[in-house]
């Protein structure tokens, strides 16, 4: 058999170079990063617990303590983050340095795929017309690493990403930003949270991240006549997760439907005096003082 | 990758590239000693995929814009979601090219005209035309744009 040369064999240039190109992009949400203190990773590894407006509450309650923060809806498909603050759809200032994020009125710095398009508009990739699947995973990375490096997020002492469900973002989190990224655990009380939620983070400490600790949601409801918290699911997922993971649980935040009718409306200020949101605020003192250390 | 012509035993240098527009990619590599060429043929799928990736064969001829991806794999994004900065330099736009641009989704149209732009200056160009923009599109691969 005839020997032909490898790849390695060559000395000339790779004009390709995919390595390369794909190490220019890491560089560049490197740089993007430098200015960043920590990326707060929300994710709960299963729908319906919350998450998102948890993620949201969170980063507003966290400026409104005086730090400078970002939120990046990673929920590429499902935003949501836009609505919850009642941001509405401005022009987006593109310049050399990137994509200027548009501030709620707190000073919070947001970018989510709702922003690029019209309220009711579905949101819809040009998909290739054979082996969208994978074609569509790649994509979605791509526009993460963009939220990630292309926006002009100035210096943030946090940056809360939304992490939808999956381990995905959660991964290519430890790849871009491995030094700087913890993640905040949100779970449900019940069984079916607990296991959901136990494994998704689980993964996440197997694949190197560091987490910050636990929230549960939804722990009680608050009565709309007494304002007193009564029980709402059974179970302790908080509790029990926290132990299993020897990670701090760090807020219980009870469903309160003034609250729910305050991101209704996109009013996160309501939202911030509501009962629930006063949780979330004691939630952002605990996580404002673990981001210190 | 790498391409070799086994008879001369000579890595082959990139040609050119060119985006036929319908989804397929063509990149041209040739041999320095004999000169045979070669064009590397991908199918819409392989072209895509290498597109999510936000990375060219045969090289980026200019630099990454900001959203890049985004811009261009949104389908019907918002009119007038983004206000893009001029491009430097002294280029100027024929009556034709400015028609045609303007046919471009408002969307992707501001990132457009720039990429356009810093090709023509890139290359010395004082003048974008609609021939320009044809040579940049397969030059660049700017699929649907
Ligand atoms: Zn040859």
């Amino acid at each position: 058999m005839r020997r032909i040369r490898t790849y390695a064999d060559l000395q000339g240039p790779d004009r390709s170079g995919l390595d390369q190109q794909v190490e220019a992009q890491h560089e560049r949400v490197a740089r993007r990063l430098e200015g960043i203190g920590t990326v707060l990773a929300v994710t709960s590894g299963k729908g319906g617990v919350g998450k998102s407006l948890v993620a949201a509450t969170l980063a507003s309650a966290l400026v409104s303590r005086g730090l400078k923060g970002g939120l990046l809806d990673a929920d590429l498909n499902g935003p949501s983050a836009p609505a919850f603050l009642g941001l509405s759809r401005p022009t987006l200032e593109v310049t050399d340095d990137g994509v200027v994020p548009p501030s709620d009125g707190r000073g919070l710095r947001v970018m989510s795929t709702d922003l690029l398009m019209d309220e009711r508009a579905p949101l819809r990739w040009r998909e290739p017309g054979t082996g969208g699947h994978l074609w569509r995973s790649l994509l979605e990375r791509g526009v993460f690493r963009e939220f990630l490096s292309d926006v002009v997020w100035g210096r943030l002492d946090v940056l809360v990403v939304d992490t939808p469900p999956g381990p995905q973002r959660l991964a290519e989190l430890k790849e871009l930003a491995p030094n700087r990224t913890r993640v905040l655990g949100v779970t449900i009380p019940t069984s079916a949270s607990r296991t959901a939620v136990e494994r998704s983070l689980r993964l996440a400490v197997e694949g190197g991240l560091l987490l910050l600790g636990l929230v549960e949601n939804m722990a009680g409801y608050v009565c709309p006549a007494c304002r007193e918290v009564g029980p709402l699911h059974p179970g302790e997922a908080g509790e029990s997760i926290a132990r299993a993971l020897g990670t701090p649980l760090l807020g219980r935040v009870p469903f309160d439907a003034e609250a729910a009718a305050c991101a209704e409306r996109g009013d996160m200020e309501g939202l911030l005096s509501s009962r629930a949101g006063r949780e979330i605020g004691r939630l952002a003192d605990v996580v404002a003082e673990g981001l210190g250390s | 990758m790498k391409f070799l012509c086994i008879e001369c035993d000579e890595q082959m240098h990139f040609g050119e590239r060119q985006l036929p527009g319908d989804g397929t990619l063509a990149a041209v590599f040739r041999c320095p000693e004999c000169g045979r060429e070669v064009a590397m043929l991908t199918n819409p799928m392989e072209t895509q995929v290498v597109s999510a990736l936000g990375i060219k064969i045969g090289g980026r001829e200019v630099p990454e814009q900001p959203f890049e991806l985004v811009r261009g794999s949104l389908e019907g994004g918002r009119e007038g979601a983004f206000a893009d900065a001029p491009a430097p330099g002294p280029v100027r736009w024929s009556d034709a090219a400015v028609e045609r641009l303007a046919v471009v989704p408002s969307f992707v149209r501001g990132m457009v005209k720039r990429i356009y732009a810093d090709y023509a200056r890139e290359r010395g160009i004082r003048e974008i035309t609609p021939e320009i923009m044809d040579r940049a599109r397969t030059d660049l691969g700017l699929e649907g744009m």
